[in-house]
């Protein structure tokens, strides 16, 4: 490879204020002009965006000790449940927690208007939440209830803590059957009447960094309107798939376990979200920047749609059940020209994921970049990649000292 | 004697079925068309002032209902609340007439207040309860 920089010459460029930074989308005509070799000498950074429902997330919040003390061991905050199995005051709200109140699908499909992820929105907002809090009482901590408003800058520390973001490429989910669907897909119509997919294809940041070679443990990104860091691989992680020559997972692959100040954060990029017959959710705005090391990192984040493959799944059996394979792969670009063909019919697509909204976030990470205010950081560890060999194993449900 | 805006959404199994000519002679309906589309799916909108007298537009109504036809008031009105839009495109499939519809390749969403029938389907459909019914 002729070029070669490292994290610390780009970092001294932001500093200077001369870093040249480009988005993911503005890359590619770039690199087809000038070529890759040029492109990767002229260009430092490139920014990634994405802003969709990410359900593993969630916060942890130490709410304050009262006098007198409390252990809380059940806590809700606007009648959502928030996790109080771990210190004193301490509490984790997940996104997708609904309120005890709220009936759920007893009344098919459960309109699910509020719960954890609305309280998060609420709280970045600068909302009073109400919080109520149980406990069995001890001798250090006498208290057995509390009811008190609270605002997310009372709390001594909110950080979000989600441990499944950004997943490197996702179904395309549709409907095979003869009845609507409600899932986490959203609405899918009978008879292959909607097609719904979930990322921001070219603009995506794992798409951007197909192999993980920049994105690692330590990478400071954009979450949530201020900086955050990737804490660890996600959840279900599975970088071992099938790939492009790109290098691109040609289905779900991997995932990013994020961290990040809820007091800086900006109720316009964490949204709670409901889902007509499936429950509430959270979208969330990650961005991360690819420092432009060499021409082979140019070249993956200079991915394009039509180069970036989906899996088309059936929501009615092959997902819930598991009959059947994939019904086909499909293409960003595809997708995005708004109609796709399976099985010969023309089926209408529509995204979960905004992409206006990503272009804004790779936006404004490139500013921040371009204005000296954000430095690039070096993985402090790898995250397993397409040759660690790790994989996505399903449960075996088995009796008592069975083998697996 | 009664006289309505109403929106009357056909599933695509009964877009073929000759309702209005029932209205007329089986209920003695005045029938004016104000809009008409079907979509590629299929399902019909229509948009129509109906009158005649009281038992007979109650009749009418309950006869387009019991054949899967629904039937909305005109008379409510959808907001579509851009500052809450995260602008993600859910309702654009979801939406009978295209009033919420998304621009390619810009995939930016709008909302044309002239072509919405105030069927109601996207209120539940976006997930971040943008679109807002006003009486
Ligand atoms: S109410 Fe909503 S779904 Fe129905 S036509 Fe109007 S915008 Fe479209
Ligand atoms: S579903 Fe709601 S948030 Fe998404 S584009 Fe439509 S109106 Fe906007």
């Amino acid at each position: 490879m002729k070029v070669n920089r490292t994290y610390d010459e780009i970092n001294e460029r932001i500093k200077k204020g001369e870093a040249v930074v480009m988005t993911a989308e503005e890359i590619i005509p770039f690199v087809e002009e000038k070529g890759l070799e040029q492109a990767a000498r002229e260009v430092d950074v490139v920014t990634t965006g994405t802003f969709g429902p990410m359900c593993s997330s969630g916060a942890f919040l130490n709410l304050g000790h009262p006098m007198p003390r409390m252990r809380m061991s059940e806590i809700y905050l606007n009648g959502v449940n928030a996790y109080g199995g771990i210190a004193a005051v301490d509490a984790y709200l997940g996104a997708t927690e609904i309120p005890k109140t709220d009936p759920a699908n007893t009344n098919f499909p459960g309109e699910f208007n509020y719960g954890g992820g609305h309280v998060i929105e609420d709280l970045i907002a600068g909302k009073e939440v109400y919080l109520e809090a149980y406990s069995y009482g001890t001798d250090c901590y006498p208290r057995k209830k509390l009811g008190t408003y609270i605002k997310l800058e009372d709390m001594n520390e909110a950080f979000m803590f989600n441990s499944r973001n950004a997943y490197q490429n996702y179904n395309v989910a549709v409907n095979l059957s003869e009845k609507t669907l409600y899932t986490y897909m959203g609405i899918l119509k009978p008879n292959l009447g909607n097609a719904n997919y979930s990322t921001s294809g070219q603009l995506s940041p794992l798409f951007n960094d197909p192999l993980l070679r920049t994105t690692g443990i330590g990478t400071r990104i954009f979450l949530g309107g201020t900086e955050g860091y990737v804490s660890w691989y996600g959840t279900q992680h599975n970088p071992s798939v099938n790939r492009s020559e790109t290098g691109a997972p040609r289905t779900p692959s991997g995932t990013l376990s994020v961290i990040g100040d809820m007091k800086q954060m900006d109720a316009a990029w964490i949204r709670g979200v409901s889902f007509l017959g499936y429950g509430v959710s959270l979208m969330v705005g990650i961005g991360i920047p690819i420092p432009i090391l060499n021409e082979e990192i140019l070249r993956s984040a200079a991915v394009k749609d039509e180069e970036l493959f989906a899996p088309v799944v059936d929501y009615s059996q092959g997902y819930p059940y598991g009959r059947g394979g994939p019904l086909g792969e499909v293409s960003y670009a595809q997708l995005k020209s708004g109609t796709i063909v399976i099985h010969d019919k023309e089926v209408p697509t529509a995204p979960l994921s905004s992409y206006p909204k990503a272009k804004e976030i790779a936006e404004i990470l490139k500013s921040w970049i371009k204005e000296g205010q954000f430095l690039l950081t070096e993985p402090v560890e790898q995250l397993p990649s397409a040759d660690s060999g790790k994989k996505l194993s399903p449960m075996k449900i088995r009796s008592r000292g069975e083998e697996n | 004697m009664v006289k309505h805006k109403i929106v009357l959404l056909f599933p695509a199994t009964v877009v073929e079925q000759p309702f209005l000519y029932h209205l007329v002679k089986d209920y003695n309906l005045i029938i004016n068309v104000l809009k008409a589309n079907i979509n590629p799916r299929k399902e019909g909108t229509l948009v129509l002032e109906l009158a005649g007298d009281k038992e007979n537009y109650d009749s009418g109504i309950h006869f387009l209902e019991s054949r899967g036809v629904k039937t909305v008031p005109l008379e409510q009105q959808i907001v579509w609340n851009e500052e809450r839009c995260t602008q993600c495109g859910a309702c654009t499939v979801i939406c009978p007439t295209s009033a919420l519809e998304m621009i390619r390749p810009e995939m930016t969403v709008t909302f044309n207040g002239e072509k919405c029938i105030a069927c109601g389907h996207c209120l539940k459909a976006c997930p971040a309860r943008a679109v807002e019914e006003h009486y």
